[in-house]
């Protein structure tokens, strides 16, 4: 047999903490259906659900826009008592045996580095809590990750009190911890409504549901608003978010029927959180970030995971159920569905087919595609460009359709600032990681959660195409902020740390490369130098 | 030749000297030759800068290279003689955690010496001094007054733009299909948007020279693997922020964060062309070790991206840069896997070979692919250079 390279990757595979046969990410409404029906089916099940998130996380708006409304005072027994009193499913997966991991988030999934596509291998996923990391292998792994807000920025939109209806959602309903007492809704469709209802019966004071639309005060869903006494800002817009250390007002305009603002038509409205609700994203991001095939639907909110009839991924033992599959749909009996098919491919079986498996989700109104492009439309017409689009890195909407370098990149003398996004459209089609790279836009510590969606809109509103057009800006591990110090291994095979090296390892590559050496060919078995590799 | 085109009714211009592979030593030499008044085209299967160039550490201190005064002559003047920032920084520091350590790093601070770059041993205080967060058992370091760093994404953007500030022309994803030759030259290159006929053909393409080089029936030795960093959120800004140690290399970034790699490379089957999509591995929690390990006093800082991206390794892990006998009008340019801070000086290299026939500003002979001619056929399996799958392990 060849020699191996011992500097090489091979062989130092991690040995996993523990070892399921399936695991579920996401103990939301499809996630516990798929888990629950797994046990029930006999088959052992881990189900790891990020929530509840410290207070840290959440301070960085991860994974939803909380925009800095949850109570610090909440110890995590209370957020885990919460979670618990939330959905009575949970109880039921404890009672079924199910390994219940709660605050415990999905940070990577690795396929073997050396997988062959022939054989199944099993699947290593990195979790970690807020104190440690660690890697669980399964065979088979269901992704119901859920959804995440969809943002759109307003002047003053990254002041507390700002935040999405996911976040909102979260800290009103599932862990009585929000901190606002006088919303203002931005969208008036069925998660604007949600929200609404909820904030009611909490007691919170609702100072009005804004949108863009002009006739949904005889809607459904305008008429709901107003049995619930909510002021209905039909065809308006806001125009921004004041307060100084935190918001407590937001400025609207009426807009005219080419979507422009009325002069004179502001008004201030009293509030203290201002709660976008213009739609959902797919939280795909551990599905992308597995390589996992995806296609762009408006209809489902966005990018969604490329799915067979048994809502597998084209990764071989990886599915996705739930809102990271699309919006929409009923996501229990989906999530029950998929734990059959899945569960009959673990045993061995031909795959089930079931057609209905096939059918795509229903449309939802909620899916923001289309509205975040007229309301960005509209926003633009409103604020203009000089509006920040990622809070993290500080980047405008002007920044960005100038391709600007970050204001503290020095600029050279001889600059020539001939260079913006239509130039860059000239030299091929718009990518949205390439003017990532060179804006900066979407590189915080947010990992882009917040200006994703709206940067793509801007860039297809910028090259006038279609929504889907500008490739997907790629997701990359570690889908979570995690401490060096939690993602840090906390032991490694002996063959990874004996045979460590900062760079390949090949003895003659650091040598004066005017002094001729023969070829190395017998540096496969060769240790690191001291000092190279510890 | 011609048997692979695809196109033949719509033919564009071509050009002078014609470079495929957008990477950083491509268009560094495209926007040399186009500055010298040169016709110059550089083809691109993707965007500019997609694969190792555009991520990278960043470094520009290769002291073992025969270009290493060109590259520190060059770098200090970049932002100007472009016109678009690289976010170039002087200086880089090594950390020693001991004495190994200390002695790996003074063998190649010895090659820079050698040609005149100053350094100056540090304690552990006056490290500590530049590097408020690093370990407090640090056995001291070095300052290299030579090297530095800068954004790799930006300097390829930065090389592309003045290339065609210049003059020079960029066609991206555009894929090469064919190479024509006749009488022991090559006259076109034929793409899957067209043939562009030229005068010289400049090999760049990374990982997939050797492919293209075999188009022409010269073989180029390369192995590709690929490598990964983190990224972690912005800390507080060191005064110099390429600092390498405990096994690791990278650099801070104008805007604090921490860009780290090291450790174990994954060698691609030699068939996998063009690479797979890339993908980041369990390796990232053994950078974090390292790092945290290296930076105990900013272990807090959240890692919120990795990098994964191909690289090709000669069997020397040395460039290969040189103009061909046969065809004589072929320039290959690989750079073995450390390519990207000798760009501004390998790009000056490759315009000389491919208007000149010879470079001026360093020798060159010892990079030249006939060096290779004796070169076992399973060099490769010999010394490893494979997925344990090619082995013969799994079957």
């Amino acid at each position: 047999m060849s020699p191996r390279d011992l500097a090489s990757i091979e062989g130092k595979a991690p040995v996993p903490s523990a070892h399921v046969p399936v695991m579920v990410i996401g103990a939301g409404a499809a996630g516990l259906s798929a888990a629950i029906e797994t046990a029930q089916l006999g088959i052992a099940v881990m189900l790891v659900e990020e929530q509840p998130v410290s207070t840290g996380t959440m301070g960085l708006d991860v994974p939803l826009f909380f925009g800095q409304r949850m109570a610090a005072s909440r110890s995590n027994a209370h957020m885990m008592q919460q979670i618990l009193e939330s959905d009575p499913r949970i109880a039921e997966a404890y009672e079924l045996g199910i390994d219940v991991q709660l605050g415990v988030c999905a940070w990577a999934v690795f396929a073997n580095p050396a997988a062959d596509a022939a054989t199944a291998v099993p699947l290593l996923v990195g979790l970690a809590d807020d104190h440690r990391s660690w890697f669980v292998s399964c065979d088979r792994l269901i992704v119901a990750a859920g959804a995440r807000d969809l943002c759109l920025g307003f002047p003053g939109w990254e002041k507390p009190g700002v935040l999405g209806v996911q976040g909102a959602l979260q800290l009103i309903e599932r862990y009585d911890a929000f901190t606002g007492s006088k919303l203002l809704v931005l969208g008036a469709g069925a998660l604007g409504v949600r929200v609404a209802e909820r904030a009611a019966a909490k007691g919170l004071s609702l100072a009005g549901v804004v949108d863009i639309d002009t006739a949904f005060a005889g809607t459904e869903h305008g008429r709901r608003f107003q049995e619930l006494g909510v002021p209905l800002y039909a065809g308006h817009i806001i125009q921004e978010a004041r307060g100084t250390t935190e918001v407590n007002s937001a400025v609207l305009a009426a807009l005219d029927a080419a979507g422009r603002p009325i002069d004179g038509s502001q008004k201030t409205v009293a509030c203290d959180s201002i709660v976008l609700a213009i739609g959902a994203v797919p939280n795909i991001e551990l599905l992308d970030s597995l390589n996992c095939q995806l296609e762009f639907a408006a209809a489902k909110g966005g990018w969604v995971p490329r799915l067979d009839a048994n809502r597998t991924t084209s990764v071989k033992a990886v599915y996705a159920v739930g809102d990271c599959a699309g919006l929409g749909g009923d996501a229990v009996d989906e999530g029950k569905r998929v734990a059959r098919a899945m569960v009959a491919s673990l045993e061995g079986g031909a795959a089930v087919s079931e057609p209905e498996l096939m059918a795509p989700p229903s449309v939802t109104e909620d899916s923001g595609v289309a509205r975040l492009r007229a309301w960005m439309r509209a926003q633009i017409q409103v604020s203009g460009l000089d509006v920040l689009v990622c809070q993290c890195e500080e980047v405008t909407r002007r920044e960005i359709v100038e391709l600007r370098a970050p204001r503290y990149v020095p600029s050279p003398k001889s600059s020539k600032c001939a260079r913006d996004l239509h130039t860059l459209a000239a030299d091929g089609p718009l990518n949205q990681d390439q003017v990532k790279r060179l804006t900066r836009a979407g590189m915080g510590p947010c990992q882009g959660r917040r200006c994703r969606e709206q940067v793509q809109a801007l860039l297809e509103q910028v090259a006038d195409c279609a929504p889907g057009a500008v490739p997907l800006a790629r997701y990359r591990p570690p889908v979570r902020p995690l401490p060096l110090n939690i993602l840090a291994a906390d032991s490694e095979p002996a063959l990874l740390r004996d045979h460590w090296v900062a760079w390949f390892n090949i003895s003659t590559q650091w040598l004066a490369h005017w002094e001729p050496k023969p070829v190395p060919l017998a540096d496969a078995g060769r240790a690191p130098q001291p000092g190279e590799g510890e | 030749m011609t048997a692979l085109l695809t196109n033949e009714g719509a033919v564009p211009a071509g050009a002078s000297v014609i470079i495929v592979g957008g990477g950083v030593t491509g268009l560094s030499a495209g926007w040399w030759l186009a500055r010298s008044g040169i016709d110059v085209l550089v083809l691109e299967k993707g965007i500019v800068g997609w694969e190792a160039s555009g991520r990278n550490g960043g470094s520009t201190a290769h002291p073992f290279s025969p270009l290493f005064k060109v590259e520190q002559q060059l770098w200090p003047q970049m932002d100007e003689l472009l016109g678009y920032p690289t976010e170039y920084q002087a200086h880089r520091l090594r950390v020693a955690l001991n004495e190994a350590q200390m002695a790996h790093y003074m063998r190649i601070i010895a090659l820079a010496e050698r040609q005149g770059a100053a350094w100056e041993p540090l304690d552990a205080h006056q490290l500590k001094e530049l590097v408020p967060f690093v370990t407090d058992a640090n056995l001291g370091g070095v300052l290299c007054r030579y090297g530095g760093h800068a954004n790799p994404q930006r300097t390829v953007q930065a090389f592309a733009w003045a290339m065609q500030d210049s003059g020079g022309r960029l066609l991206q994803h555009t894929t090469v299909r064919g190479i024509s030759t006749t009488g022991g030259r090559v006259t076109a290159v034929i793409t899957d948007r067209g043939v562009f006929n030229c005068d010289v053909l400049v090999l760049a393409a990374g990982p997939q020279t050797g492919e293209l080089a075999a188009l022409i029936d010269v073989n180029v030795p390369l192995a590709s693997a690929r490598v990964e960093m983190i990224v972690t959120e912005p800390v507080a800004r060191l005064k110099y922020g390429g600092v390498d140690g405990n096994g690791i290399y990278g650099r801070q970034t104008l805007r604090g964060n921490l860009a780290y790699g090291g450790g174990p490379h994954e060698w691609l089957c030699p068939d996998e062309m063009p690479p797979p999509q890339r993908r980041s591995t369990f390796v990232m929690r053994s950078l974090a070790k390292r790092l945290a390990e290296m930076f105990p006093h900013v272990a807090q800082a959240r890692v919120i991206r990795s990098w994964a991206g191909f690289v090709e390794n000669t069997p020397d892990g040395r460039p290969v840069l040189c103009r061909l006998s046969d065809p004589n009008n072929v320039v290959i340019a690989t750079m073995s896997s450390v390519g990207f801070g000798l760009s501004p000086a390998s790009g000056r290299a490759v315009m000389e070979l491919a208007r000149d026939g010879v470079c001026s500003c360093a020798d060159l002979s010892p990079l030249h692919l006939n060096r290779f001619a004796a070169l076992p056929r399973d060099w490769r399996t010999r010394m490893g250079w494979l997925p344990d799958s090619q082995r013969g392990i799994n079957g």
